[in-house]
This record gives structure tokens, C-alpha cells and sequence, in this order.
């Protein structure tokens, strides 16, 4: 029990387990009125072309996930679902890890000429509209072990309430609990140069991780336009990662980072217009509390040179306020050629005011003046057979990111899952230059039940 | 004086008229009216006889066989709610092939303008707004396409009656009808055949926009439910191109369950397992 990592989803599993009993004893008549269980089980690859930039990477790896689902209801707008997730890594033990994806009570009933509905447990929340990347997406802890793209999400303890009405939907979350970002280990590929230290974990909050957190989020659709906005005041999902000697810099290698997490506030605005063939997407924060070294290189410089602790090291990480945006739009061809494929087209551009400090957010790359520009392939058979293109390049530095996927199922229970990301040129003054020798290609055979 | 002796010869101008219409109300398929008129008159009597049905409930099991004989199958549940005075919402999930196990498709249909559709990714926990301008395109790689399994609103089509014939032991009607928005369908045309006791579709031939006969649906299997609407037991589509074919079964039907406008709502959407 000596990695926080571990310790959390073991813990939350004992408690949750230990309620259900009780709640189970205390209804001895309980009956369920419908149960379900169904999940994956997937067989992966991963290979890296070039070797990492620390001789210790290793440059292929493989493993299997395995993602259950139970889903029991007592009654209509009473249920409970469970999901875990297990990953095995051959060559890095801390991307052999676990997850309590979902562990959730769910109920819901009529208010008024609305409803109510109350999510209570570990759950998974998804805001916005852009693809490149989530910019109002705040609730979850990014899963950084399973892939660089920022999709897979860890589970959040939450309280999470919402009220619909004819006016529009509101929702209230009470967040007790962060859980830090995991960096791949030594052996891992699509880390830093250095590592990231997982004893120790640095918050702005005296309550550390135990600090509340709270976000709302009003939306609403108004006939073709859906439009979002929300607020999250607390504990940021994304960590400040601070040098601090003896493990860092001089004859220490590799470096250990210390992550570091501010209180911010964000809010945030997502829309989406809906015409015919047309999507178009829009999604913006406004979010301060964040601390950020760059730019600060001296005064770290002069504070590393007089010896200076973590705490000096980090008071010279200037706390900062700035705006981010997505805006873009996606365009689909039905029925080509007289096939049944249909072909979309995908076009954002991503900015942030802070330019050339802008930090990585859920994603290795910066987005700060960048265009995203992709092509979907969705040949509609029964193999139901996709392929995507992605393209991602900084408008104003010479980094430029290439990604392909393709999908198909195989039977009727079994698919295929291949993907390659190319790194094409990455800017030696880029956050990420770090990562340049970590192009790969990754490959899943799955089976679902 | 002035305005009884106006009264009056409106009345009389009128009451012929009224004799009319309400002898055409009478018998939808009397003499006078134009074929266009009589077709148009099937299909509103069509939609009224199913008016009132409140909601339902529906498993559909769909088997995709190719021109080889080779099977595929889709299990689905659906949910719809009727809506007065605009299209039906509905709710799809699917519960088969596995790796989609879970995704659902909400449709709120509209008369006359576009249907509005999101699309729950359960993966990612996504509620994603999609295009409905996709209506011609392929339902999960079946015969059926969007716009074939979306109830057709009487105001989506004009209307031309053809004929009376027999089919099987009853007698049908044929009509024609054509959508309105030709953009929006795959279809310059379809023939639909109805009985005349129950307006039932038994046949429909789909022509494709260069008006060559693409597709044949036939139904069958029907049940009454409520001792009023009739509903289908199996859709037989086969599409005379490319020699594949999809057959959908309907079972446990169920009317007048406690589905509410809220559980066709984004956050409903969100709850389906």
C-alpha cells in the first residue's frame, strides 16, 4: 500500500462495497428489477520507431485491459453501476494499474414540471463539443497512462445534482476528493525527460487532496444551437510540475519533478450550431489560479544557485489569469459516390493568450495558435469500418503532429483497433520537445460482452 | 338586411362544398377527387387512426444477410412518445454487436422543419448533437436506412392515389408519394400498398433518384394492440441492387408504459444502459 495511486481506488471499492452491504442488509426483501453485466476485454500493442531519449525507455510494450460493467436497478429511477478497469503494461509496472471508472448510485424522480436526478459515487463527466481537444472539461482526472490524447478519463467521487426543466438543464457538483495525474514510470515511453515523483504530491490547499471542489453548468438547446456554460472553483486537474534539488538538476538523473496543484477557477462557455450537414463548434475558458514557470527561468535559475528549496523554487512560478478558445467546425458528405460511406471533414483552430507559455493541458502538445484539421472515413458496412485522419500543426512554430486510426469489427463480438501518431517536426523551443523521439503505432484486438 | 341577404347567399354558395367534403370524409376513397387528393386523404386517415397511442415500447432484432447467405445480427430497444401537434421523440439503444452495447440515438422528429438528433456515446459519457441530414444513409449497415425506419409524417410527402388491388386475402390500395424536401430523401419516389380495412403498409417499393427500383419492404406479422393500433411483427427489406437483405422482427410491444417527455431529454439520454 505505498503508492497513493493504488491506495485511493482500493479504499473507495472497501467503502463502497461495505454501503452496499449494509443498504442490502437493511432492505432484506431487496429485490432487483433488472441487472445487466457487459463489458471488454482488449489484447494491445504499442511499438515506438525511434528509441526514447532516456536509454531506460523501452520501444515496444504490450498488455491487455480488462473493463467490466454491472448495472443493477431496483426499481425505475433507482440503479447502481459498476465499472472497473484494470490495464497490464509488460514493460512499465505503473502503467499496470487499476481504475474505479464507475461506481455510482443513480435516482432520479419528477419536480415540479421537471425533474431531479442525483449521481452519487465515482463517475465520468463529459462538457463540450470541440475534437481536438476538451477545453471546458473539467471534472475528471485525465487517465495519462492509457494514451497521450487526453480521452480516457480516471473516475471522480462526486455528488453530482441536476434539475431539467423546460428552461433549460442545471447542474450542481460537489467534488470531495481530487486524484492527481499519474506520469508514466521509468520504463514508460510519452513521459518527460524526467519523472514525476509519486510519493510526493505538493497542494495549494492545506486540505490537500481532501479539498472540496465545486463546478455548475447550465445548458440548454434552443432549436439548432446548443449552448453551455459552467464554473469550477477548486483544486486544478492539472499539474504545475516543479524542479527541486537534491533530485533534480545537477548530477541527478533523471530528474524527479514534484507535481504541484493550484486552487483556479475556470469558466467556461461551449456551443454548438447544428445545421444540415454543418457543425459548428465553439468552446472557450476563462480560467486564473494556475502557476507557470515559463517565462521564469532566471529567477528559478538564481533560486536553484542559492540553494533554495521547493517552496522558493516554486514561489518564483508566477500565478496567472488567460483566456483559451476552440473554434472550428466539421462538414460530412453522405453517401459518396453513390456508396452508402459517408465522409466528414473537420477543421479548429485552437488559441491561447498566453502564447508561447502556454502550458500542455490534457495533451503532451500545446495548443496555442495551432490548426486541426481532419477526415473521417465512416464506411457505414456491417463491419461498421472507420477511418480518421488528424492533423495538427502550431501555426506559428514547427511543430507538426499526424495521426491516423482505423476501426472495424471482425465478428460479430470481436474488432480491430489500429493507430499510428507521427510526430513530423516538433520546434526545439517547444514544452514538448521533450517527447519528439515518441512517435508510435498501437494496435488493439478486442472482445466485448 | 343587407348582411342576412350576404349570409345567406354565402350559405348557399357553400353548403354544395360541405356536401362534398363531408361525403368524401365519409368514403376516403369516393369518385371526384383528384388522385392527388384521394392519396393525400389515405395518408392523414393513416396518421389519425394512430393517433392517441400515447407511448410504446419495442425489442427489434435486425439480420443482415449478404448476397453470400452470410448473417449479421443487431438487437435494439426503442422508445417512442408521441408529441401532439409535431413529430414523435424516440429513443434507440443498442444492446448488439457488442462493441456499440450501450449507445443511443434520440430523435426528436419535427413536421416541418429538420429532425433535431444526439447521439449518447457511452465510452466517453458524450452526448454528441448530430446532423439529421443523414436520412438516406445506412441504419448499422442494414438495408434500412434512416429515413425507412423514421415514422413518415404526413407533411414530409405529396400524395397520388393509383389503384385498388388485391393482396393476399384483402384488398389494397396503391399509392404513390413523393417527399417534399427531395434533397433530404434518397428517393425520387416510393409505391406503398395499404388494405383498405385498416390502412395497414404491407409493401413499399423504394426508387432510388434516378427512379430505378432500388428496394422492396414487405410487412408482415401484424398485432393490434390497445384494440386499436396496429403494429408490425417483421419488415422484410430487400434491396434488388446489390441482392442483400435486412429482416427486422418487433416483439414485446408495450403501450402506455410510464415513459414521460422527460425521458427524451439529453439527461434521459444520458441514463439509458
Amino acid at each position: 500500500m505505498r503508492r497513493r495511486a493504488v491506495r485511493y481506488p482500493l479504499a473507495f471499492t472497501a467503502v463502497w462495497l461495505a454501503a452496499s452491504i449494509v443498504a442490502i442488509e437493511a432492505h432484506a426483501e431487496f429485490e432487483l428489477a433488472a441487472w445487466d453485466l457487459s463489458g471488454r476485454v482488449s489484447l494491445e500493442g504499442r511499438a515506438f520507431p525511434q528509441t526514447g531519449i532516456d536509454a531506460s525507455q523501452r520501444s515496444y510494450t504490450t498488455g491487455f485491459v480488462v473493463e467490466p460493467k454491472l448495472y443493477l436497478e431496483e426499481a425505475e429511477g433507482s440503479s447502481f453501476t459498476l465499472l472497473p478497469f484494470f490495464r497490464y503494461d509488460s514493460v512499465d509496472s505503473v502503467r499496470t494499474h487499476w481504475d474505479l471508472r464507475e461506481a455510482y448510485a443513480l435516482l432520479y424522480g419528477e419536480l415540479g414540471a421537471g425533474e431531479w436526478e442525483v449521481r452519487l459515487g465515482v463517475d465520468r463527466v463529459f462538457w463540450g463539443v470541440a475534437e481536438s481537444q476538451h477545453l471546458v472539461d473539467v471534472i475528471n482526472q485525465i487517465d495519462f497512462l492509457e494514451h497521450p490524447n487526453g480521452e480516457v478519463k480516471l473516475g471522480q467521487p462526486m455528488v453530482h445534482l441536476t434539475w431539467t426543466g423546460d428552461w433549460g438543464v442545471l447542474e450542481f457538483f460537489g467534488l470531495p476528493y481530487h486524484r492527481p495525474r499519474i506520469y508514466p514510470g521509468r520504463g514508460g515511453r510519452l513521459r518527460f525527460a524526467g519523472l514525476v515523483d509519486r510519493e510526493r504530491v505538493e497542494y495549494e490547499s492545506r486540505a490537500e487532496e481532501w479539498h472540496p471542489d465545486f463546478a455548475a453548468r447550465y445548458s440548454r438547446s434552443f432549436g439548432p444551437l446548443d449552448v453551455g456554460m459552467s464554473v469550477f472553483d477548486g483544486t486544478s486537474r492539472e499539474a504545475t510540475l516543479v524542479c527541486a534539488p537534491p533530485a533534480c538538476g545537477g548530477s541527478a538523473f533523471p530528474s524527479v519533478f514534484i507535481p504541484y496543484y493550484s486552487q483556479i477557477r475556470q469558466f467556461g462557455l461551449d456551443a454548438q450550431l447544428t445545421l444540415d450537414s454543418w457543425l459548428l463548434k465553439f468552446e472557450a475558458i476563462h480560467r486564473s489560479g494556475e502557476r507557470n514557470p515559463l517565462g521564469q527561468e532566471e529567477g528559478i535559475r538564481t533560486a536553484l544557485i542559492q540553494g533554495g528549496g521547493f517552496e522558493d523554487i516554486l514561489g518564483q512560478y508566477r500565478e496567472e489569469e488567460y483566456v483559451a478558445a476552440v473554434v472550428g467546425g466539421e462538414y460530412t458528405f453522405y453517401s459518396v459516390f453513390d456508396s452508402t460511406a459517408d465522409v466528414g471533414l473537420l477543421a479548429e483552430w485552437n488559441y491561447d493568450e498566453r502564447g508561447r507559455r502556454a502550458l500542455p493541458r490534457r495533451q503532451p502538445m500545446t495548443l496555442d495558435n495551432d490548426f486541426f484539421i481532419g477526415a473521417r472515413l465512416a464506411f457505414n458496412d456491417v463491419q461498421n469500418t472507420e477511418i480518421t485522419a488528424a492533423f495538427l500543426t502550431d501555426a506559428s512554430r514547427e511543430t507538426r503532429n499526424l495521426g491516423f486510426e482505423f476501426d472495424r469489427r471482425l465478428f460479430d463480438q470481436w474488432s480491430l483497433h489500429a493507430e499510428a501518431n507521427l510526430i513530423l517536426s516538433i520546434d526545439p523551443l517547444d514544452v514538448q520537445y521533450v517527447g519528439r523521439r515518441d512517435g508510435f503505432y498501437e494496435f488493439h484486438l478486442e472482445y466485448n460482452f | 338586411m343587407r348582411t342576412i341577404h350576404a349570409y345567406l347567399v354565402r350559405v348557399l354558395l357553400l353548403s354544395p362544398c360541405l356536401v362534398v367534403l363531408s361525403w368524401l370524409w365519409m368514403s376516403p376513397f369516393a369518385y371526384p377527387a383528384t388522385p392527388e387528393e384521394i392519396g393525400l386523404k389515405i395518408a392523414t386517415e393513416s396518421k389519425a387512426r394512430d393517433d392517441g397511442f400515447g407511448n410504446f415500447t419495442a425489442k427489434q432484432t435486425m439480420v443482415l444477410r449478404n448476397k453470400q447467405g452470410q448473417e449479421s445480427r443487431r438487437q435494439l430497444r426503442i422508445k417512442v412518445l408521441e408529441v401532439d401537434d409535431d413529430g414523435n421523440k424516440s429513443l434507440t439503444v443498442f444492446d448488439e454487436p457488442r462493441d456499440v452495447r450501450g449507445t443511443a440515438l434520440l430523435t426528436h422528429a419535427h413536421k416541418h422543419e429538420a429532425d433535431d438528433q444526439w447521439l449518447y456515446l457511452p465510452a466517453l459519457k458524450r452526448v454528441k448533437r448530430i446532423s439529421s441530414s443523414n436520412r438516406s444513409g445506412s441504419f448499422m449497415g442494414s438495408e434500412f436506412s434512416y429515413e425507412d425506419l423514421s415514422a413518415p409524417e404526413v407533411e414530409k410527402f405529396t400524395y397520388r392515389y393509383l389503384r385498388d388491388e388485391p393482396c393476399g386475402d384483402l384488398t389494397c390500395t396503391v399509392c404513390e408519394r413523393f417527399p417534399v424536401d427531395k434533397k433530404a430523401s434518397g428517393y425520387s419516389r416510393q409505391v406503398v400498398w395499404q388494405d383498405k380495412d385498416e390502412l395497414r403498409i404491407w409493401k413499399v417499393d423504394y426508387y432510388d433518384r434516378k427512379d430505378a427500383h432500388l428496394k422492396t419492404l414487405t410487412v408482415g406479422n401484424y398485432t393490434q394492440h390497445l384494440d386499436k393500433y396496429w403494429r408490425a411483427g417483421e419488415m422484410n427489406m430487400v434491396n434488388h441492387l446489390t441482392g442483400k437483405s435486412t429482416v427486422l422482427t418487433w416483439a414485446d410491444y408495450q403501450f402506455r408504459t410510464k415513459l414521460r417527455d422527460r425521458d427524451f431529454s439529453k439527461t434521459g439520454l444520458k441514463r439509458v444502459r
